[in-house]
């Protein structure tokens, strides 16, 4: 497996050197949001690794923030100033500059490289990628919001053990609080809202609901009494949380469990990082619950990588080669045991992954764990609707269950 | 450039309305489709709760801005020595990026680390101050840090107006006995109401705008309870990728400044009127 | 004519023209009192911004956060200016200060010379449909700027100055012509128009009035203009990012890069130093400012 990944980075490299035979050394201009220590580190590798196997040139444009980013990318390409390669997260935020005929098409360089084979789970390349059966973009990594991020200590001085699932762990609540833990940690951020909300609602519904309402938009099901179940739920659980919530970020809320003042966060793999960071070990000092659920499942999101179409055909040679670093073994196993994130091909080097990422490895060998993420189905904007509607939920009580749910109901039934 | 500039305004202000009236979603895009984005707007709870805060949010500022900056002004006016040094502390909100004074802020409203937290160690065991974190005060918070940011230009725009004044007149009212509280109110104040408009419009340029300050205070929340019509815009036109709803709310957002102006021309026609009657 | 000039020059020194106040009275004792105590509500948040700046990590954690530092340490202080990371360049705030420079003298320079202008000739020499020019003027200065951010970008690309020094200007003077319009035509408004009157009289024109009249009464309010103008484009972001292009980047982006970062551990002692840091070009402009500030117009000039 691994010889076979090597030899394909060679014919990968071989096949770049023909396609551009002699080629002059291009700038390529890179706008990412990677900003903070680890991501910077994360972002080298590519950096890095560009500059050493090939005679172009990584320019670094780092912007803080996706929103921020992704709107100067956008206003860039109209304005016909486009950067060679964009960051985005896998969704639907790209469409219209595909029908718009503003990127490079990856076609053939997918083709030839065999992309299809290798990408696991398929359906990122195929969902977030493809359109009309051309491919538009290069996942680099995936990323899954469903786990539970627990203190170890915390449970064990409330006297309850790590729970698998939130029924267990809605038991154990009240223990928690008596300690003078925080049971439930979570911020003000909308976006944690509806991500914890759609991890709770898979773990109670399971996979085929879950698709029900987001790819079917079954509005029937949505103002069903299991539904209503999951609206309860939450209630139940943001009850535990802390006064202070309204206005945390999310690594300031997962720097509660991780200082032992919180139980437990539900938050995506991406705080793995901030556990790393602060040197603490999985299994010892934390725990990363899969679901948090008996049956857990997966959901693939992840950053991708655009390519907007650029004027001079020596950019666009040195474009190609740049998508083809990225999906190449070698670069994928750096980059994500760098960003903490999973690789999106099976036959990488993951040996210096934690226990936690191993976890998350196994779950996703496994196609019926691997789960369709919400923002494949929906757009941004009904994704929003759903961020508004999860946050006042959390935050006034006196929106009842009942209206809750049928708003929510409202916007599946309008979205798009 | 002033053409240009004007060219600009009119442009964008038709453009964003048309574009209300279509389904464009990234890029603008003219696609007629009516009132819809208009229904969807009025039926969002977002938005109505918005529209509510902007006015609450509003209001309170002129008020304190106004009342504030005048009393700043009229203090700094007496002949201090450290006047420098006064009118850069009033000043200096304006200059810092909202991003981190909207945090500092954030921490001295926090229940566990700022002023509760201070009051508390000192003894006052069951002093809470955090109005960020509840639902229905968070908004006076807002204020707290609105008026922080925003008052030093107020005052400034007053004190050039007290500076504007004809040093004859502050002779007559001395030698009128008139006390100075007295010629602050009534006399000097009327002679200023240029500033005063000026400090007006660019308050309500600065509420209507209002965006920076909330994502950097609450980020909307608890929930949606602090969020602002402007917010309501960006998102839709930026991240939400729904260009048509956020003009949409746009051009809602300048249906009360077309009004607010109208009676504005109103008051300048009157007041000009007025001077001509007295010059004849 | 001259004379008028002179007087307008000569008293120009006059100091505040509040009324005089007498020794240390009562009232004297009040008005410090309520300035201190309103330096006090402004300075807080600043002195949270000090203290945590010196601090290390490890203490600010403990949260106590109006305390002086146990240990001050100024290394968050180097490290926001030249070592933090914002993407793969580590170099802090510093590279973009010059690129801020370059984009806020010229911008401030040409709105607030085109603002006088305009605000004299809205005041002192009505045209046909002047108020209608103003109203949409000050229509323009209420639109969030992403609303008309898609025509601008259509424009520059049109011209051909999208992603320029030259493009970042001129979006600057176009956002900042509706305020410093307002703010010229409202306090020339307030002026005696007798004076201009006086200069008409005199045969000075259109320019020769505005220069030797208007311009020298005007100092506070273009004081107050710089005020807003160096304020509001030293601290652009947005407008930075799509508008000035890659080479020209202002130091907001570094800024926001270290401070709006959203995962790893927040360094709150860098961001504070780098925001201070930052700040550093609109605050001293404030303080020198003030030196021209205290000026006036000329007393009794229109009798002059």
């Amino acid at each position: 497996m691994k010889y076979a990944g090597i030899a394909r980075v060679l014919l990968a490299s071989a096949a770049g050197a023909v396609l551009c035979g002699a080629a002059n050394a291009a700038e390529v201009e890179v706008v990412h949001w990677w900003t903070s220590g680890g991501e910077n580190a994360a972002v080298s590798v590519f950096a890095d690794e560009f500059e050493a196997q090939t005679e172009h040139e990584w320019a670094d444009t780092a912007i803080a923030g996706g929103t921020n980013a992704r709107a100067a990318v956008m206003q860039r390409i109209l304005g016909g100033d486009a950067p060679a390669a964009a960051q985005f997260n896998s969704g639907r935020q790209y469409e219209e500059l595909i029908e718009g005929g503003l990127l490079l098409d990856l076609t053939e360089l997918a083709e030839r490289e065999g992309w299809r084979d290798f990408i696991r789970p398929e359906s990122i390349l195929t969902n977030a990628c493809e359109k009309d059966g051309r491919v538009w973009c290069v996942p680099v990594n995936i990323h899954s919001w469903q786990w539970g991020w627990a203190s170890i200590p915390v449970f064990e001085q409330s006297g309850v053990p790590i729970p698998t699932n939130l029924q267990q762990f809605l038991e154990a609540a009240p223990k928690i609080q008596q300690a003078g833990f925080i049971p439930f940690a979570i911020g003000g951020e909308t976006w944690q809202h509806t991500g914890a909300f759609n991890v709770a609602l898979v773990g109670i519904v399971g996979k085929e609901n879950y698709y029900r309402l987001f790819r079917d938009r079954d509005a029937d099901y949505a103002r069903s009494p299991e539904v209503a179940t999951v609206f309860e739920t939450w209630r139940e659980l943001t009850s535990y949380t802390d006064e202070a919530s309204a206005n945390r970020n999310w690594n300031d809320t997962t720097n509660l469990v991780i200082s032992d003042r919180a139980a437990m966060q539900i938050m995506g793999d991406w705080a793995r990082g901030e556990f790393a960071v602060a040197g603490k070990v999985p299994g010892v000092d934390y725990e990363c619950i899969p679901g948090p659920s008996d049956t857990p499942f997966l959901t693939t999101d992840g950053d991708i990588f655009l390519f907007p179409k650029q004027d001079d055909p020596e950019v666009e040679a040195a474009q190609l080669e740049l998508a083809s670093l990225m999906i190449s073994p070698r670069v994928q196993a750096l980059f994500n045991v760098a960003k903490g994130s999973l690789p999106v091909r099976a036959d990488v080097d993951m040996s210096l992954a934690d226990s936690c990422m191993r976890k998350g490895l196994a779950l996703l060998d496994d196609p019926n764990t691997v789960l369709t993420a919400l923002n494949r189905f929906v757009t941004e904007d009904t994704t929003g609707q759903l961020n508004d509607l999860f946050a006042e939920f959390s935050f006034n009580q006196g929106l009842s269950v009942a209206d809750a749910q049928e708003r929510f109901a409202g916007i599946i039934e309008t979205a798009d | 450039m002033i053409m240009v500039s004007v060219g600009v305004f009119v442009f964008g202000i038709i453009y964003s309305v048309l574009l209300s009236f279509t389904n464009a979603k990234l890029f603008p895009k003219f696609n007629f489709i009516g009132l819809d984005q208009y229904e969807r707007l009025w039926g969002e709870t977002r938005w109505l709760v918005s529209v509510e805060n902007i006015w609450i949010f509003g209001v309170l500022i002129i008020v304190f801005q106004m009342t504030l900056g005048y009393l700043l002004a009229v203090f700094i006016d007496q002949r201090i020595k450290q006047e420098d040094a006064f009118r850069t502390i009033f000043l200096y909100p304006f200059s810092m990026s909202l991003v981190v004074t909207g945090l500092v802020w954030q921490w001295m409203l926090d229940p566990n680390l700022g002023f509760s937290s201070a009051m508390q160690k000192l003894g006052f065991e069951s002093f809470v101050f955090a109005p960020l974190v509840h639902q229905s005060t968070a908004i006076y918070g807002l204020v707290m840090g609105g008026v922080w940011n925003g008052v030093g230009v107020t005052m400034a725009i007053l004190l050039a107006g007290l500076r504007g004044i004809d040093a004859e007149i502050w002779r007559a009212t001395r030698v009128d006995g008139i006390p100075a509280w007295r010629a602050y109110l009534y006399i000097a104040l009327p002679m200023i109401r240029g500033a005063l408009a000026t400090a007006l419009i660019l308050q309500c340029t600065s509420i209507v705008r209002v965006y920076d300050l909330v994502i950097a205070m609450t980020q909307g929340g608890p929930g949606i309870a602090t969020q602002m019509p402007a917010i309501f815009v960006i998102e839709h036109i930026t991240n939400r990728q729904n260009v048509a709803l956020g003009m949409a709310a746009a051009s809602m957002m300048l249906l009360p400044i077309v009004v607010l102006l109208a009676i504005k021309s109103a008051a300048d026609w009157h007041a000009k009127s007025r001077r001509e009657q007295r010059a004849a | 004519m001259t004379g008028i000039a002179t007087t307008a020059g000569g008293i120009a020194k006059d100091r505040p023209r509040g009324p005089r106040p007498r020794r240390v009275t009562a009232s004297r004792v009040g008005v410090y009192g309520f300035l201190i105590i309103a330096a006090i509500y402004f300075l807080a948040p600043m002195w949270v911004m000090i203290v945590t700046s010196l601090k290390t990590m490890p203490e600010i954690r403990e949260g106590f956060l109006f305390n002086w530092p146990r240990e001050v340490s100024f290394e968050a202080w180097t490290k926001a200016w030249s070592t933090a990371c914002t993407g793969r360049d580590c170099e802090g705030v510093r590279p973009g200060f010059l690129n801020s420079v370059k984009i806020t003298v010229p911008s401030v320079a040409i709105s607030v010379v085109i603002a006088a202008i305009n605000g004299y000739a809205l005041s002192f020499w009505r045209f046909r449909g002047a108020q209608i020019f103003f109203a949409i003027l000050i229509f323009g200065a209420f639109v969030p700027y992403q609303v008309v951010i898609y025509p601008l970008i259509i424009f520059l690309r049109e011209i051909g100055l999208f992603a320029s020094l030259p493009g970042i200007i001129i979006i600057h003077t176009i956002f900042g012509m509706p305020i410093l319009t307002l703010l010229y035509r409202n306090y020339f408004a307030a002026l005696p128009e007798e004076l201009f009157r006086a200069a008409r009289v005199d045969g000075a024109g259109f320019w020769s009035a505005f220069f030797r009249i208007i311009l020298p009464m005007s100092v506070p309010i273009t004081i107050v203009a710089i005020i807003l103008q160096v304020t509001g484009i030293w601290n652009d972001f947005l407008f930075g990012i799509v508008f000035a292009g890659r080479e020209n980047m202002p130091m907001t982006v570094q800024l926001n890069n270290i401070v709006q970062t959203t995962s790893g551990v927040r360094e709150y002692n860098v961001n504070m130093a780098a925001t201070i840091l930052t700040a550093a070009v609109p605050l001293a402009v404030y303080f020198i400012s003030g030196r021209w500030f205290v000026r006036g117009i000329a007393a009794g000039a229109v009798k002059g």
